[in-house]
């Protein structure tokens, strides 16, 4: 609650501090209270029983295989979205952003009538000899779903922000579509993505919903690292907060990692910026 | 090998048919909004026009008269755009930047990073090669930006201002290696400064809303302005009306000046009449007497102009006069009055519009 550093004016008053604080402590607090709980005795046996280590690894098998699924469908999704002009883009985004909003159960029962044995893909699906539902394949699907909407959002702001005149500048010397992208439009919003990537990521992760509705949660298969912690809840509490306390770590660590360098942003120069044409410096009167 | 574009983008009210020689540079001038940018995007390809055709050296550009509809992607047309920012990829070195072209083009990385390097030397960055675009000056980059649209080896050049955003300290830097490297080649460049037409084009194309008002070579443009805008960049007073056996009629004013001795003047004809803002003298009072022109005007404006004052009158402030600060204040100059502007007939051009 100081001044502004060098003297500048802050413009916020006091009392907006005193809220801040608050807002502040109801995110600290009760990860303060889980930490408390942790029986730091038991906490390494805890998190290296087999059922705990089958589902981290699992889980961080899965969340790294939908974030690439997330890049692989998202990247596309959101240059569509950003530079493409066509009717129904405006509903497209808002469906592309519905599973942002959509509980994740609903997203799972969803999915099921897809990909399920009865749904509308996996009678196909299973005459070819897939079976989804159920399988660690499901899990991803489930954790894509419920991801890919952060990296498309986030993509398309970074590809929104960086304009598209340093691509016209690029075609205008001779470069195909296809090399524009890949030397030009991706290394400029690669900051985007990688945020966009590493939040698709801590998603993932802590997909809960889905993932039970259309996954299911047989160990080692589909039971991922906040399904065990769920079922764990139940039976042993000190595993369940050793093992949050594990994703609260993960989570810390992705979140640091996509926001490491505020600096990478700076690093492409203001693109916005109006221009500023001079007016004709003569006499005479122009109009 | 000509160049030669036809093209009308109906939102934009333009209009717009322009050619150029194999080794021509070509200014294109004109007010904000009259335009300037969309010739050279609909050039570039970067804007599709409603109708129209473009053709450079046998390629089509573009074909859209009735019932044909051909398009040339930009990347496949070879006019390459040097815009008012470098616009130089950030991520990139200043290297790369310049082979970019060249590799786009499908030449190997040695012979791209080779034809690099000439262009960097041929605007004396070499030195330059490895930093990356946030580390060069505004002037710098935008020598750099010059050698990577001449590295593309473009049929066509298009500048749209290039030296707009330029310190003035860096643009006449600029302004010298635009001259040495448009020599010779085909270009377009869009431009504020009546000096960048006279050191870098063969010719003037000023565009008033969407439409082509006045064009031809620089120096006859400045020197018999026929549009407004080409009297104001030339840096005189122009009054636009119909000719008469004496002069120029515009509304209630009457000009009497000299005219070509070649041609009698076409009686009733729309002509114009030109004079410097220095061979306007203010008075107080009506003057009678030598063959002059005498009218009233009211003030709008007072203005420092170099080391004397102008003296802005008339609807809109479009007749201006240069007099000395003693004599503004002698005369008690102040916006709002009404003064006399006196022109010898002699100092007043008139001709054909």
């Amino acid at each position: 609650m100081r001044q502004a550093r060098n003297g500048g004016y802050g413009g916020v008053p006091r009392w907006i501090y005193v809220l801040a604080a608050a807002g502040g402590l109801f995110v600290v607090l009760p990860l303060a209270a889980m930490v408390a709980k942790v029986n730091w005795a038991q906490f390494i046996p805890l998190i290296t029983s087999e059922a705990s280590l089958q589902a981290l690894g699992l889980s961080l098998r899965t969340s790294a295989a939908s974030t690439v699924l997330c890049i692989v469908l998202g990247v596309p999704l959101a240059l569509v979205l950003a530079r493409g002009s066509f009717p129904g883009q405006r509903f497209l985004r808002s469906l592309v952003l519905l599973p942002l909003v959509l509980p994740p159960v609903v997203g799972g029962i969803a999915l099921l009538y897809t990909f399920g044995r009865q749904g509308l893909l996996g009678r196909t699906l299973e005459v070819a000899g897939l079976q989804i539902a159920f399988s660690t394949t499901a899990v991803i699907l489930a954790q894509t779903f419920v991801a890919l909407p952060f990296l498309v959002v986030s993509l398309e702001g970074a590809l929104r922000t960086a304009g598209n005149r340093y691509e016209a500048v690029a075609a205008t010397l001779g470069a195909g579509p296809t090399t524009v992208l890949r030397r030009v439009t991706l290394p400029l919003v690669l900051p985007g993505l990688a945020s966009g990537a590493v939040l698709s990521f801590a998603r993932s992760l802590g997909e809960f919903g889905a993932t039970l509705t259309f996954a299911g949660s047989l160990q080692g298969v589909t039971r991922t690292l906040p399904l065990e912690i769920y079922l764990q809840r139940e039976t042993d509490a000190d595993a369940a907060v050793a093992l949050s306390l594990v994703l609260v770590a993960v989570a810390v660590a992705v979140v640091a990692l996509a926001y490491r360098s505020p600096r990478a942003a700076e690093r492409a120069p203001a693109l916005s910026g109006e221009r500023t044409t001079p007016a004709p410096g003569q006499g005479g009167a122009v109009r | 090998m000509t160049f030669s574009v036809q093209a009308a983008v109906a939102s934009r009210e333009f209009d717009v048919s322009l050619a150029l020689g194999p080794a021509e540079t070509v200014a294109v001038m004109g007010a904000n909004g009259a335009g300037k940018s969309t010739l050279l995007n609909v050039i570039a390809g970067l804007l599709h026009p409603d109708s129209g055709t473009a053709e450079l050296d046998g390629k089509t550009l573009f074909d859209l008269t009735a019932g044909r509809g051909e398009w040339t992607a930009p990347h496949r047309r070879g006019t390459a755009l040097l815009a008012q920012e470098p616009l130089l990829f950030p991520h990139l070195s200043v290297l790369e930047n310049v082979a970019f072209g060249p590799r786009s083009a499908g030449a190997s990385k040695q012979a791209a990073r080779e034809s690099a390097l000439r262009w960097l030397t041929e605007v004396e960055a070499t030195e330059l090669q490895s930093r990356r675009p946030a580390e060069l000056s505004g002037g710098q980059a935008q020598r750099v930006a010059v050698a990577r649209a001449l590295a593309a080896d473009p049929g066509l050049l298009l500048l749209d201002e290039p030296m707009a955003a330029l310190d003035i300290h860096a643009a006449p830097l600029l302004r010298r290696l635009l001259k040495r490297v448009l020599a010779g080649r085909r270009a377009v460049i869009i431009t504020h400064d009546v000096l960048d037409a006279l050191m870098l084009a063969d010719r003037v194309v000023i565009l008033e809303n969407g439409r082509i008002s006045e064009e031809g070579p620089t120096r006859d443009i400045l020197q018999r302005p026929r549009s407004r805008f080409a009297a104001g960049l030339a840096g005189l007073n122009f009054v636009a009306g119909h000719l008469t056996e004496h002069g120029l009629r515009a509304g209630a004013l009457n000009l009497y000046g000299h005219r070509d001795a070649a041609a009698p003047l076409p009686t009733g004809q729309p002509g114009v009449a030109v004079f410097p803002p220095s061979a306007v003298s203010v008075f107080l009072t009506e003057a009678h007497g030598s063959p002059r022109n005498s009218f009233a005007v009211t003030i709008t404006d007072l203005e420092p102009h170099g080391d004397g004052i102008r003296v802005r009158a008339g609807e809109g402030g479009q007749l201006s006069a240069d007099i000395t600060p003693a004599a503004s204040v002698d005369l008690g100059l102040a916006p709002g009055m009404q003064v006399y502007f006196v022109i010898k007939a002699g100092a007043v051009a008139i001709y054909p519009g």
